[in-house]
Formats: C-alpha cells, sequence, structure tokens
C-alpha cells in the first residue's frame, strides 16, 4: 500500500478510537454533568448520620441539580459530620434553606435535597447550613417501629 | 538416584533464569518502545497492521455482544420490574469488564499470533542474527516499534468494542424488545462514572496491551527457530496472554472496584 494510504488509515483508526473513548465518557457517562457545573460557591453542613452518602453526591432542589458534594469529613470536636457543598453560582438560597439527606427509589444512592427557606438574605461562600435532616438508618426505624408498639402494648397489661 | 532427586531443582533454576530473561526483555522493550517513538514511519505501520487489521472482528464482536447483553440483560431485569436499567447494565458491563477482556483476548488471538509468528520466523530465517551481524539492536528495530503499537492500539480498540456494544444493546433494546431510548440514556449517563467506570477500564485495557504485546514478542523471540517451533510458539502466546489477561482483570477489578 502507498506510503500515504497507510497514514490515512492509521490516522483514521486512531481517530475513532479516540471519538469512541469521547462517546463512552461524555454521552454514555456522566462526565459533562459532573465537570459542566460552572462557577460554584461552598457551604457547610454538619449531619449526626450521613448514611450512604458519597463524594459527587447530586444536590438537588425541587429535584433538580443545583449542585454537587465535594467533601465529607468528621468533625471529632462536634462527633458529627461535616459535608461541603458546592452549589452553582447561577442559583442564590436564603440563609435559613434546610438540607435533608434522600434516597432516589428504592436502591438508589443518596443524594442531598435543598430546600430553600424565607430569609431574606441569601448563602455566601462559606456559610453554614443550620437545618440539617439525617439519613434514615433502618435499624433505627426497625427500633422505633418497636418501641412504639411496645409503648402501646404496654398499659393495656 | 540423586538425578532424580534434584530434577526439582534444577527445574525452578530454569523456571527463576526464564523469569529473569522475560522480566529484562520486558524493561528493554518498554525502554527501547519510548525511544521507537522518535521514528513515527515504523510505529505507524506496525499500528496499521496490529489496529486497522483487527478493526473488522473487534468492530463486529462489540456490536454483537451488545445485542447478546442487551437481550440477556432485559430477561433478567424484567424479573424485578428494572427494566429500565438496561442500559446501566450493558454499559457497566462492557467498560468495566467486557471491553478490555474481551479484547485483549480477540486482540491476542489475532495480533498476538502474528506477532509470535512474524518474530519467529524471522529467526528461523536468520534474519535476527543477520541485523546482529550489522551492529542493529534487532529488538529497537523490529520488536520495539510493534510494542509500542500494540500498547497505543489496544485502548482505542477497547473503547470501539465497548462503544458499538453499548450502540448494539440500544439497538436490540429499541427494535426487538421496546425499552424506552429516554430511560436508557438517562439512566446510563447518571450510573456510568467517566472517570471510576470509563477511566478505569481505558486503565485495564493499557495494562491488557502492555500484556498482550509483550507475552507475543517474548515468545516468538525465545521460539525454536524451526516451523514446529514457530507453531508451537504461537499456540504458547494464545494460551499464555489469554490467562495472564483474566488473571491481571481479577486482580485490577479488586482494586479498582472494590471501594465501591
Amino acid at each position: 500500500m502507498k506510503r500515504s494510504g497507510v497514514d490515512l488509515l492509521v490516522g483514521l483508526f486512531v481517530l475513532l478510537g479516540f471519538a469512541a473513548l469521547a462517546f463512552l465518557a461524555l454521552r454514555a457517562g456522566n462526565m459533562s454533568s459532573a465537570l459542566g457545573l460552572g462557577p460554584t460557591y461552598t457551604a457547610i453542613a454538619r449531619f449526626d448520620n450521613i448514611g450512604g452518602l458519597k463524594p459527587r453526591a447530586a444536590v438537588r432542589s425541587a429535584g433538580v441539580v443545583v449542585g454537587r458534594v465535594e467533601s465529607i469529613r468528621f468533625d471529632d470536636d462536634t462527633y458529627q459530620a461535616e459535608v461541603s457543598l458546592a452549589l452553582d453560582q447561577r442559583f442564590q438560597f436564603p440563609k435559613d434553606s434546610s438540607v435533608k439527606i434522600l434516597t432516589s427509589g428504592l436502591l438508589g444512592e443518596q443524594y442531598i435535597g435543598l430546600t430553600p427557606g424565607g430569609d431574606d438574605q441569601m448563602l455566601t461562600e462559606g456559610d453554614r447550613i443550620t437545618l440539617t435532616q439525617s439519613a434514615v438508618v433502618l435499624e433505627n426505624l426497625i427500633g422505633q417501629f418497636l418501641y412504639g408498639r411496645a409503648a402501646e402494648g404496654a398499659p393495656r397489661e | 538416584m540423586t538425578r532424580a532427586l534434584l530434577l526439582p531443582f534444577v527445574w525452578l533454576l530454569d523456571l527463576l533464569a526464564y523469569t529473569g530473561r522475560a522480566t529484562r526483555f520486558f524493561v528493554r522493550l518498554c525502554w527501547l518502545a519510548l525511544a521507537a517513538l522518535r521514528r513515527p514511519r515504523l510505529v505507524l505501520d506496525q499500528i496499521h497492521f496490529v489496529g486497522n487489521y483487527s478493526l473488522s472482528i473487534i468492530l463486529v464482536s462489540g456490536l454483537l455482544i451488545g445485542f447478546v447483553l442487551g437481550l440477556q440483560g432485559y430477561y433478567t431485569l424484567r424479573r424485578y420490574g428494572s427494566e429500565e436499567a438496561l442500559g446501566v447494565l450493558v454499559t457497566l458491563s462492557l467498560v468495566r469488564e467486557l471491553g478490555p477482556v474481551v479484547t485483549a483476548l480477540l486482540f491476542a488471538g489475532r495480533a498476538g499470533t502474528s506477532l509470535t509468528a512474524e518474530i519467529g520466523l524471522m529467526k528461523a530465517g536468520e534474519q535476527i542474527d543477520a541485523m546482529e551481524m550489522m551492529a542493529v539492536d534487532p529488538v529497537a528495530r523490529v520488536l520495539a516499534p510493534r510494542f509500542a503499537a500494540a500498547v497505543i492500539a489496544m485502548p482505542l480498540l477497547a473503547a470501539l468494542f465497548s462503544a458499538f456494544g453499548v450502540l448494539g444493546g440500544y439497538l436490540v433494546g429499541l427494535e426487538l424488545i421496546g425499552v424506552d431510548p429516554g430511560a436508557f440514556w438517562s439512566q446510563m449517563q447518571s450510573g456510568v462514572d467517566w472517570l471510576a467506570d470509563v477511566g478505569n477500564g481505558a486503565v485495564k485495557s493499557v495494562i491488557f496491551g502492555f500484556t498482550v504485546a509483550f507475552v507475543a514478542l517474548f515468545v516468538g523471540y525465545e521460539a525454536r527457530p524451526t516451523p514446529e517451533g514457530v507453531a508451537r510458539a504461537t499456540t504458547t502466546t494464545v494460551v499464555s496472554s489469554s490467562l495472564a489477561v483474566l488473571a491481571l482483570d481479577f486482580l485490577l477489578t479488586a482494586l479498582m472496584f472494590s471501594s465501591t
């Protein structure tokens, strides 16, 4: 085969390979949503129990993704989990907004649900969100249920 | 009597010597492959030989495996009412495991054997010795460009395999089964992580490229320079590189995906 023919075919092959990789990363994977948030500001929230929350989990308000979980660390002063949220700068939330840890679907991953409050002042970089609700732990739920049933049964005896 | 007792030790020493030779060969190959990139003509020719000629088997296999994954995945997911998750199932299976591994196995069978046969025949035809007579390092001139080409071509082939597999799964899901395309793609896009899944799969395919190329070239270089020796060498290439790829796959999977 001629010199230029080989070069052309090899170039085409390499191009196709990279196109396939790009397709997998962007269309089949979540690269565009994981990286495409644009400029963000950080807010911090403390939870008693984060359950199965992982870094890069979504922060949703009204079901729409408005940010990502940046990092999770354990604070050994307050013995709570400290979660840093990277929120899209396009969206402003009042200072008294509340965050909950919710699960998407039955076996789904956990994400942060952000409910706006009614304050005039908005959250800024590094602000702390004080109203938090921890993840639901199944064992605690069962314990509550059993304890409630026992309390119901006790007065009759 | 003592000779029979000493046999296992002799065998062990031979094995150690073989391993040592193989390691030195591998290190030389990696080093010279970097140098070979300065002669792009050689590497380009080899990429054409190793990559372009493998395209037909890789693409068609990817498509067909995508079809099968789509069907089998659907039959199983339907029992749990989770047909929407077909996209995630097909893509994760391909990108994490089947893409790198099956591509490596096909590559070993197609390109690995031709590399081994080529090197073995060059040895049998005394071309390797002739090069050494001319003070041309045969490893640098002949083997290193093939190594570099295989390492470059493998991840590209694996990506093409996975991409065609995803398309195959989508076609089967849409045309044959009637899965909702929106659910297919949206669940896939939220379920497949570009770094942890696609990225790890790409790293795996690079490592498998190193493995298959090294085994093919080393076995060819060490082959007995007779037609029978070359034939046995090609068999050894396929068997050894396939087993090595599968064993490495287990190790890499345990390393990469355990924490998730």
